[in-house]
């Protein structure tokens, strides 16, 4: 059955307070989700307290001061600081987004930040994504054709070539999938709709030549129809995309080659 | 404990190759029963409360009796897929699941046969 309480060594304990600065002018509290795997212990919420004129706009500029400044050992995942690389994905102010392109002026009181939903937690805010990865692998996210290679290259026409406007820029962040109550479920067996958008990307590519066979290997109750349109993953996706809608039009195909 | 590589969990026992039946099937059934209902309440409505012969003369019609038999399987066929996608859902032991699943259709299927039957027999008038 579904679990509604976390297992006991999972269970979030009350952490450490770290001093706030005297002098600040503008304090921000943070609540950052701790967990250590060479310690016995529970996860914690420690309370940081960070001078925002001392730091950039964003949440990632936050907590890298605190790494920096405050607390060494705090563990997370970062590289690009613009939103392209997907890195910095965590539960922040109660909903997935990117470290990087939230704005702290868009969350009034504490800044509170937890790793990615029911996803195994490497370390503090760094989930494993091994998971994930090989779902969205598992999709063969690349072009298949039976034709012979042309001499330049696959033509597509512009009006194609728009049909892949709002999935081509999918990130592989996990924001989506990890808000999902069915990925939270059934994640074992559900693609995910991070999954599932790429797969919809090369579902409709004009110059893939397996659609038949990438249908055939979605076709599943639970790969694919475990999405029930609660519509998470469209509201949380920090790209601004839709992969609900995609999921849907992956439907409608399925539909369309029967009927 | 068991060694796999990622790949392997995800790909596991492969696609089922089916879910869009039970899926559409499901869409269809919940439009079917937007005019179902309405047209099986019009006259469930006006005999309710009638006592047992005006409950009989709504129903001894042809027309008021195929809604109300339509109604109640469509209604019980669609119950059952739902119920069913509910326990895929949640119930994630094997054997529990299977308990649940047989529940449900054996469940579904006694009480939609037992509606249409009561229908036919209020109708044909036993």
């Amino acid at each position: 059955m579904v679990e509604f309480t976390l297992p006991k060594n999972s269970r979030i304990v009350q952490g450490k307070t770290w001093p706030k600065p005297s002098d600040g002018k503008k304090v921000k509290a943070f609540k950052i989700y701790r967990w250590d795997p060479d310690t016995k212990a529970n996860p914690r919420v420690d309370t940081y307290y960070v001078d925002l004129s001392k730091c950039g706009p964003m949440v990632l500029d936050a907590i890298l001061y605190i790494k920096n400044e405050i607390d060494p050992p705090l563990t997370f995942r970062r590289s690009c600081r613009e939103g392209i690389c997907g890195s910095c994905a965590m539960n922040i102010d109660g909903a997935n987004t990117l470290a990087c392109t939230k704005g702290l002026d868009e969350i009034s009181g504490a800044v509170r930040i937890y790793p990615l939903p029911h996803m195994p937690v490497v370390k503090d805010l760094v989930p494993d994504l091994t998971h994930f990865y090989a779902q969205h692998a598992s999709i063969q996210p690349w072009l298949e054709t039976r034709t012979p290679a042309p001499e330049k290259e696959w033509r597509q026409s512009v009006d194609d070539r728009k049909k892949m406007d709002g999935l081509y820029e999918c990130i592989l962040c996990a924001s989506c999938s990890t808000s999902c109550p069915s990925y939270w479920w059934n994640g074992d067996r559900y693609l995910g709709p991070a999954a599932l958008l790429q797969a919809y990307r090369w579902l409709i590519d004009s110059r893939d030549e397996a659609t038949g066979e990438r249908l055939d290997h979605l076709e599943d109750p639970f790969r694919l129809y475990r999405c029930h349109t609660i519509m998470n993953c469209s509201k949380t996706c920090p790209k601004g995309l839709n992969p609900a809608k995609a999921i849907a039009e992956i439907k409608k195909m399925m539909i369309e080659r029967r009927v | 404990m068991s060694i796999k590589t990622p790949m392997n969990r995800v790909l596991g026992l492969g696609s089922a190759k089916s879910g869009t039946e039970h899926w559409w099937a499901q869409r269809i059934s919940s439009v079917a029963l937007v005019p179902l209902t309405i047209l099986f309440l019009f006259p469930f409505l006006s005999a309710l409360g009638g006592g047992y012969e005006a409950v009989r003369a709504a129903y001894a019609s042809p027309f008021n009796a195929l809604v109300a038999i339509l109604f109640i399987a469509v209604n019980f066929l669609h119950l059952q897929q739902g119920l069913q996608v509910v326990i895929e859902d949640y119930v994630h032991e094997k054997r529990s699941r299977t308990v649940m699943m047989f529940c449900n259709t054996l469940l579904c299927g006694l009480l939609g046969a037992a509606g249409v039957f009561a229908i036919a027999k209020l109708s044909f008038g036993a």
